[in-house]
């Protein structure tokens, strides 16, 4: 374990594991030989600005995306945050210097370097040691467009401290329009068990690249999920790291994108620590010309961790024509002593038989579609757990469907 | 009374070899109360005439009629074909991840009738007609056909038969792949709805095992794409003695 896990940086720092001679511009671009040596850093002035050909920014529209590359303050004026935690959740801010400032992130892109830096402090959810909540922690960051020529700019911080033995759920939903890059920080104490979800729910025109680090403890759970509905551009890097044995990883995410969204998630469980379980899934729809997802899963089982078990799945469903959806898994291995490894990807289009199959029934064409689609996203759906972000989200895909499918006859 | 009604069937279906015709020329009438067997070897076009009636786009009709109660079958869409009364129980029914089963038949049963079944009611219907097939209650909550064993699709299949009242039932093979208690319990199914005498049955075999169990009215021999041979029960006895191989050689 290094030491940034365990301090806040007091000055800005770079860190590279195992890192050897290569530089990281974009000119003289070399591909990493592993996961393990990605840069990371807490000064943008480490990560050049991408081009577009650079391996963790090639899907994506970069040439979109210059203002979020700068360090910029947020626009406070055009931004509405709220707050809702039950009895026993403490709320605060934190600032750099804090134990707890910085003690699980490390910005992986210039975006998250660049939000590190324009965010002058974080906001700071607590939950106390063995603190089991009834209810969940909701915050929402609403950007207002107003009659500004471009959406306001955002830069979040949120640390999200969950105590030895404590239980909690945090939802956190981005609405409205905004430049908005974020940095998330789960800290998942020994025994603790969080259920963090990030629903993103941006008018059309929003452009949001965000980073979420989350640092599980010893016989802890954690359950990520991403919801990902609205914006023009939506970037979700999910870094899982372990502190401790034991620690189970739940990423679990479902997208739906629209004619000119592009949607992209990024996961990486990096595992260090042995005997922990990580299981990634991730379910998308498009529809729309050029809608486009990117979905990339990295597991890298490091050398010391022993007992290793995960799996990832994507599965992206194409429901017209013009759409457009990436999909790559990569598991990198270093030891033969894990309980298990496998990864699974497939993207495709309406099973006819299976739209037959409903037809047959006398089900129409529209109602059937419409069966499919629901179900292909239930299993996920079902696992989130939190009931009012299920019926919300459930909800919110009739309506995405019925722009293609025609509006639910039932 | 409801009548099915097939005249000069053709159909083809496109292969990597180009178009293949599969039917040449079927003519069948089936009317409600009578049970039909349609037995013939593989690869004689059985499926093929169970699919082109319920409307499967894999294959084309190029030539003849298929009526129900004087309405053009061929002309309505896959659903609109359930709707007036036809059903077909598949051989290799499909899963639909996602989708229980309570579910699909509250969706497929609205669509049929037009509106949806009153709550109580339905429940205790379908509570019932799962007993009968010996399902256990928790099927309900299944994703359709997922993990289901070869008997439990068919099962599934007769189940969804008897909740939506066809006038015309199709069963595809129904008996194939199933151990002899499955199949006397899916033979009971059929012989429930067909005992009603509203329904018209056809039912498609390769074997005669589940003729044991069924009675047929009618069996018709089919080889090569067209009805060859018809008869009542005893042609299908007579089968089960010589097999398919008088008419194979007549073919030939």
């Amino acid at each position: 374990m290094t030491g940034a896990q365990e301090t806040a940086p007091q000055s800005p720092m770079t860190q590279r594991p195992g890192a050897k001679a290569h530089t990281d511009s974009g000119a003289a671009f070399v591909p990493d030989q592993s996961r393990a040596e990605r840069l990371t850093s807490y000064d943008v002035a480490d990560f050049p600005v991408p081009g577009g050909r650079e391996e963790d920014w090639r899907f994506t529209p970069v040439d979109r995306l210059a203002g979020l590359f700068q360090v910029e303050p947020t626009d406070e004026s055009r931004l509405t945050f709220e707050v809702s935690a039950p009895q026993g959740v403490e709320i605060g801010d934190a600032k750099a210097g804090d134990p707890v400032f910085g003690s699980v992130m490390r910005p992986a892109d210039r975006a998250s370097a660049a939000a590190w830096a324009g965010a002058e402090k974080a906001t700071l959810v607590t939950i106390p040691n063995e603190v089991e909540l009834s209810e969940s922690v909701r915050i929402t960051i609403t950007g207002d467009r107003g009659s500004g020529q471009r959406p306001p700019r955002v830069n979040g911080h949120l640390i999200v401290d969950v105590g030895r033995f404590a239980k909690a759920t945090v939802v956190l939903t981005h609405k409205g329009s905004a430049e908005c890059a974020t940095n998330v920080e789960l800290r998942v104490g020994d025994g603790a068990d969080l259920t963090f979800v990030t629903v993103q729910e941006w008018d059309d025109d929003a452009i949001h690249l965000a980073q979420n680090d989350a640092l599980v403890g010893r016989d802890a759970k954690l359950k990520h999920v991403t919801v990902t509905l609205g914006g023009e551009i939506v970037r979700v890097c999910t870094n899982v790291r372990y502190s401790g044995p034991g620690g189970y990883a739940n990423a679990i995410g479902v997208y739906f994108a629209d004619a000119g969204q592009h949607q992209e998630h990024r996961l990486f469980v990096d595992h260090e620590t042995p005997s922990c379980v990580s299981n990634v899934e991730y379910k998308g729809a498009l529809q729309g010309d050029s809608a486009h997802t990117v979905w990339i899963g990295d597991v890298l089982i490091r050398a010391t961790a022993e007992g290793t078990s995960t799996y990832e799945l994507n599965r992206n469903l194409i429901l017209t024509d013009g759409a457009r959806a990436d999909s790559v898994p990569n598991l990198e291995i270093e030891t033969g002593e894990i309980i298990g490894a496998g990864h699974a990807s497939a993207t495709g289009r309406f099973d006819d038989e299976q739209l037959f199959y409903l037809e047959s029934r006398g089900i129409p064409q529209d109602e059937a579609r419409r069966l499919v689609v629901r179900g292909f996203f239930a299993d996920i759906v079902n696992r989130i757990g939190v009931p009012e972000v299920q019926e919300h989200l459930m909800g919110a895909i009739d309506a995405e469907l019925s722009l293609s499918i025609g509006p639910a006859s039932v | 009374m409801a009548t099915l009604e097939i005249r000069d069937l053709h159909v083809t279906v496109d292969t990597e070899n180009g178009v293949k015709e599969i039917l040449r020329g079927v003519d069948l009438t089936v009317k409600a109360g009578e049970t039909h067997a349609i037995m013939g070897p593989n690869g004689s076009g059985k499926s093929t005439l169970a699919y082109s009636i319920a409307g499967h786009p894999k294959y084309t009709v190029t030539q003849g009629t298929v009526t129900l109660d004087g309405q053009d079958v061929l002309a309505m869409k896959v659903d609109q074909r359930a709707r007036a009364g036809i059903f077909l129980a598949m051989q290799y029914p499909i899963e639909v991840p996602g989708v229980t089963v309570s579910n699909f038949l509250r969706t497929a049963k609205t669509a049929i009738d037009g509106e949806a079944p009153k709550l109580r009611l339905w429940v205790k219907q379908m509570k019932a007609a799962m007993a009968e097939l010996r399902m256990d209650p928790d099927f309900a909550d299944r994703n359709v056909n997922e993990g289901f064993s070869g008997g439990e699709k068919k099962r599934h299949e007769i189940l969804q038969m008897e909740l939506l009242h066809p006038k015309m039932a199709i069963l595809d093979e129904t008996d194939s792949g199933l151990d002899v208690d499955a199949l006397k319990i899916v033979s009971e199914g059929v012989n429930r709805v067909a005992a009603g005498g509203e329904v018209g049955v056809l039912l498609i075999t390769h074997y005669t095992r589940i003729l044991r169990y069924i009675k047929p009215d009618f069996v018709h021999v089919f080889i090569d794409g067209r009805i060859v041979e018809e008869g009542g029960s005893e042609l299908a006895d007579r089968l089960e003695d010589e097999g398919y191989d008088r008419f194979l050689k007549v073919e030939a």
